[in-house]
């Protein structure tokens, strides 16, 4: 299965990023950090790519926003190749990185009014008032979509760690990406901040109609992605959408029981099911329906649960077989 | 363009974040007065009578290359704590050239430590150095290409530095005996062989020296102050610094990318 799924590779115009047998070996490292990765990311669409610590996630992104050279294989993002068009790629992407790259000593207008500057969208100057208006509107118009605008002139030493990744974004949609990377962007965050970044971030999607790449450990997050990686050992592991990636790696299973547990186990060893545990009994779906198997029977109930596996049980099902977490 | 804007974006950074620093501001003042105010005063009154020259106004121009060669290089330090920092990131995926980035940090330190050398000066001023003032002015290109050696030097050392720590440790030492090699404060034309070789392949000798081969030129001390022809170190300087800088920026975005 797991082989099947390393496979599907397919090229075509509407893939925003196409890398194929990436591979990365560290100076001194006696393994591939990154070994013969391959997988494309449909324009628009939003792409997670899961994986343990130190699966190659960041070691990943990093090539991919042109900071890391790869040891061998191509990547091309928009079209344009990393190595030989990194200038190129640079101007179409946008990077939250996994630790805030925020200039401290500035105010949060001043890191972006020098992003702005650094991608020459806008002269330098070094007074916000001599910016000049189309610059004043943008700056506005994200931070209101972000709501950061009474925030935009006090230091940043002075932001939440909320704030500060909200700025991020705002500083990174500047020179308007047609990616935005986003490397475990909620790490350190509290729930309600986690969650209103990622209603901007739909928005924001929505509006914008750009790329996300997401690295995360939350399952949750990646759960509302069109299509999503698993990567340990610097290897895919499995790819697909959410809903496929359970449906291939979940085993289905309702769990029963009944007053009378040796009529209900003979029932259910007569239908040549597979059975497990003394009672209550764990039933693998094996495609069939629960629907189905409970219309079959005939002994009385007393206990009926229908598993609904998430991504999380899928993930741990992926990643758990090897890796031994305590 | 693009080039030239991003340099100036990457320096005026550097000077908002001096202007901001009082503490740093006030530090990088201490050590050019001490030198002229101590270490200068108390040689001259001891020995100066038998050196034909006056020997503060040979310590200042000394001070003045010495400082803006030492504070423009270890200034780049900052692009080891920006590394640190992660904020190097953000200026490492901009579409912008590499050499625009050391060039807008030289820069940027360039102007920080021309803020100093304005300090030094009117130190010199309230403490009554003879200063001949048309040879001061006539320093002003000198100024700016010893800035760019300066900060040239510290792209080459620090591009072989991997953090701050190591930066802070190692720096000192590449440059406190540059201080007595160049002869910012001990006149340096007669040396045994050993430090002979060691002074004249101390890149800071050379900045030195220009100021004093400028500043001196035309006056009766030139023979016993000057080691070499203006235009000889102007040549060192301006050369050794381009060289430094390509130098330093392949080893710098090498060990950048290729980790």
């Amino acid at each position: 299965m797991r082989a099947e799924l390393g496979l599907i590779v397919s090229m075509s115009n509407s893939n925003i990023i196409e890398v194929s047998n990436l591979v990365k070996r560290y100076k001194k490292a006696e393994k591939n950090s990154v070994d013969n990765l391959s997988f494309y990311v449909e324009e628009g669409s939003f792409f997670s790519f899961l994986g343990p610590n130190g699966a190659g996630k960041t070691t990943t992104i990093s090539i991919l926003t042109t900071i890391l050279s790869a040891t061998s294989g191509s990547v091309k993002i928009a079209g344009f190749d990393i190595n030989q068009e990194a200038e190129k790629v640079r101007q179409n992407i946008g990077v939250i990185f996994q630790n805030p790259s925020l200039d401290l000593n500035l105010t949060a207008e001043e890191n972006i009014r020098f992003h702005a500057s650094l991608y020459n969208l806008y002269s330098f100057s070094p007074s916000y008032r001599l910016m000049p208006p189309a610059y004043k509107n943008k700056v506005a118009e994200l931070a209101g979509v972000l709501g950061l605008e009474k925030e935009l002139n006090k230091p940043v030493k002075t932001l939440s760690g909320g704030m500060k990744r909200k700025l991020e974004i705002i500083r990174s949609l500047m020179h308007q990406p047609r990616v935005l990377f986003l490397d475990e962007p909620t790490t350190g965050l509290d729930p309600i901040s986690r969650q209103s970044l990622w209603l901007y971030l739909r928005d924001i999607r929505q509006k914008k109609g750009i790329t996300i790449f997401l690295t995360t450990h939350y399952l949750e997050e990646a759960e509302g992605s069109d299509f999503l990686c698993v990567i340990d050992s610097g290897k895919v592991v499995a790819k697909g959408s959410p809903a496929e990636i359970k449906k291939s790696l979940i085993k289905r299973y309702i769990t029963l029981d009944a007053q009378d547990r040796t009529q209900l186990k003979k029932e259910l060893a007569h239908q040549s099911l597979s059975v497990s545990g003394k009672g209550p009994f764990k039933v693998n779906l094996d495609g069939s329906t629960g629907q189905e198997i409970i219309q079959s029977l005939k002994t009385p109930l007393s206990y009926l649960d229908i598993h609904n596996p998430t991504l999380e049980d899928a993930y741990v099902e992926i990643v758990g077989t090897t890796h031994e977490h305590v | 363009m693009n080039m030239f804007n991003a340099i100036l974006t990457i320096a005026f950074r550097d000077i908002i974040k001096l202007l901001r620093d009082r503490t740093r501001i006030f530090g990088s003042l201490i050590f050019p007065i001490i030198f002229i105010g101590v270490l200068g005063t108390s040689l001259q009154q001891n020995l100066g009578e038998n050196l034909g020259y006056n020997f503060l106004t040979f310590v200042f121009i000394g001070v003045l290359g010495q400082t803006l060669f030492q504070s423009t290089a270890s200034g780049l330090i900052s692009l080891v704590e920006d590394r640190q920092n992660d904020f190097a990131q953000e200026m490492f995926i901009a579409p912008i050239s590499r050499y625009a980035i050391l060039l807008g940090k030289i820069l940027g330190e360039s102007l920080v430590s021309l803020v100093q050398l304005f300090g030094v000066i009117v130190f010199a001023f309230l403490m009554g150095i003879p200063l001949d003032i048309p040879s001061l002015l006539r320093l002003i290109p000198c100024v700016f290409a010893i800035c760019f050696f300066g900060g040239a030097f510290g792209v080459m050392v620090m591009a072989n530095l991997s953090d701050q720590k190591a930066a802070s440790q190692i720096f000192p030492f590449i440059l406190f005996p540059q201080f007595f090699l160049a002869g910012v404060f001990n006149p340096i034309i007669n040396l045994p062989l050993p430090i002979l070789i060691a002074s004249r392949l101390a890149p800071m000798t050379y900045a030195v020296d220009l100021l004093r081969s400028v500043y001196y030129w035309g006056k009766p001390e030139y023979s016993k102050v000057v080691l070499f022809n203006p235009l000889l170190n102007f040549g060192v300087v301006l050369g050794f610094g381009v060289l430094f800088l390509v130098i330093g920026t392949v080893i710098f975005v090498r060990n950048e990318k290729n980790r």
